[in-house]
């Protein structure tokens, strides 16, 4: 399989096109702008089939993803940060009529105060709109999730959209090597077309999205609670089914040197390649650690999440996102539910770093694991994150 | 409610897969008052029908003959099934032959 020097922006859009996506409304927004440049590229030279709707803000595309899926398309899109905000009103509807539209997400940070880069926020913010949320670690799995991400969204069982995330700049906007297929018929074999949702068809007249009362909208709700559920299957089907395919194994959780660790570090996003780093040169330091990252952040991997961390003596979650009013990052909250769900009681650390694409050191997540561990053995656990990379 | 669907009978995001499903709704609950007509005093003007947000009152071939003894060929009568209690047809009555009536009350 050839290899393509991608950024994670151009492994989106080349996914994207070998999926034989129909419609694109998409509206430029940094980091994003770079995708929706290449699809269009892809269009005019005739290499992808698909409609670009040039929309005047997120909210309308993210409408007309709404419009396109309803009536029977493949659909892609776009956004990240004030774009996403924007459009955020659509996120509930998208999930609530069922219409599986994946959209790339390279997380930047929330205004005020005004800051292009990186940074996860707007993607926590946007987690309980009833998306599932695949984040990715490399441009590889960019392009590899993306796929994944049709099969799982269009799945039967499923029938409800994707959002793939990863890192704005960190990701988006750096070169890595991807393998993408020669042929795209490999990809579109993965990916069919089966339009197994309810769409609009005049031979078969629907009404979609009508009011429903309060002895109708608990129940119509309820229907997506099941279908996470089976969400959390297919993810894992598929990415088998993607494993004997293309060769690249893909799970909920991604486990890094921890068969025998005491000690855990988590992460998410790119993040995940600086906690690997110091997880060998504390291993090389004598430390039992390893590391850990959410691949699949909804619906939440609860008890791949517990199994991963019983019977260990402390875990240590990288936040890349500062969200305040609740003393700990979002995705640590996350897994301290899992644990207690399922009876877990591995002590935590919450941390904070790259906040707004502060700069991150790999000499910052040793020194970090070197002072929890401390931390865990003292039993002395602070009740709110550490702050990494802060003048203070 | 028991008559209502369960959560996995109805179609995926509440669609509605068969038409005229409005007209199953019967807006009647709605009500807080009831709108009665006085067949004597009405003069079959139509200036109720033709207000009726929602075509609740009904035209019905049935003749009248009024204590005073004028004979109309026609009754005006109000579909409680749909009449959401909104008083137009009251409020544009010249000649008062409407009363708003409390629900549940004699």
């Amino acid at each position: 399989m050839p290899r393509l020097a991608l950024t994670s922006n151009y492994a989106t859009a080349y996914a994207v096109k070998m999926c034989d996506v129909d419609v694109i409304p998409v509206y430029p927004i940094t980091p994003q702008t770079t995708i929706a440049e290449k699809l269009s590229e892809f269009v005019a030279n005739g290499e992808l089939n698909a409609e670009i709707i040039h929309v005047e803000s997120e909210h309308s595309a993210l409408s007309a993803c709404v419009g396109a899926a309803a009536a029977g398309a493949r659909v892609f899109t776009a956004t990240c940060s004030q774009g996403l905000m924007l459009a955020y009103e659509l996120l509930p509807i998208m999930s609530g009529l069922r219409l599986p539209v994946v959209m790339a997400v390279p997380c930047r940070a929330l205004s005020a105060p005004i800051s292009i880069h990186g940074d996860y926020i707007d993607l926590m913010v946007a987690r309980d709109a009833g998306w599932i949320i695949l984040i990715s670690s490399c441009a590889q799995e960019v392009f590899d999730n993306v796929i994944q991400a049709y099969r799982i969204a269009e799945h039967r069982d499923v029938l409800l959209p994707v959002m793939v995330a990863y890192d704005g700049f960190l990701m988006s906007h750096t070169i890595e090597p991807v393998e993408v297929p020669d042929d795209e018929n490999i990809v579109r074999e993965f990916v069919p077309k089966k339009r197994e949702w309810l769409y609009l068809d005049v031979d078969k007249p629907v009404t979609m999205g009508p009011l429903a009362g309060p002895d109708w909208y608990y129940e119509i709700r309820f229907q997506q609670v099941p279908a996470m559920r089976n969400a959390y299957r297919v993810v894992k089907e598929v990415a088998e089914e993607f494993y004997k395919k293309f060769g690249r194994r893909y799970d909920t959780i991604e486990l890094y040197r921890a068969e025998d660790a005491e000690y855990l570090m988590i992460g998410y996003g790119a993040v995940w390649g600086f906690i690997q780093e110091a997880v060998d040169r504390l291993r090389e330091k004598g430390i039992s650690i390893g590391g850990m990252r959410i691949r699949l952040l909804r619906p939440l991997p609860v008890e791949d999440i517990a199994n991963a961390l019983k019977n260990r003596k402390g875990f240590i979650v990288i936040d890349k996102c500062l969200i305040t009013g609740m003393p700990v990052g979002p995705v640590f909250s996350d897994i301290v539910t899992a644990l207690k769900l399922s009876n877990v009681d591995t002590p935590g650390i919450s941390a904070v770093h790259g906040v707004g694409q502060r700069t991150m050191y790999i000499r910052d997540f040793v020194d970090l694991a070197e002072k929890c561990i401390e931390m865990f053995k003292s039993g002395k656990i602070p009740k709110e994150s550490i702050y990494l990379g802060l003048r203070a | 409610m028991t008559m209502l669907p369960k959560w996995y009978e109805i179609p995926l995001g509440g669609a509605l897969t068969e038409p005229g499903s409005t007209r199953k709704v019967k807006t009647g609950e709605w009500r807080t008052f009831r709108p009665v007509i006085d067949q004597d005093k009405c003069i079959r003007c139509r200036i109720c029908w033709a207000y009726c947000p929602e075509g609740a009152i009904v035209e019905v071939d049935k003749e009248h003959v009024t204590s005073k003894g004028v004979k109309y060929p026609v009754t005006y009568e109000i579909d409680y099934y749909y009449c959401k209690g909104c008083g137009i047809c009251a409020e544009e009555c010249p000649v008062k032959a409407i009363t708003l009536v409390r629900e549940y009350e004699k």
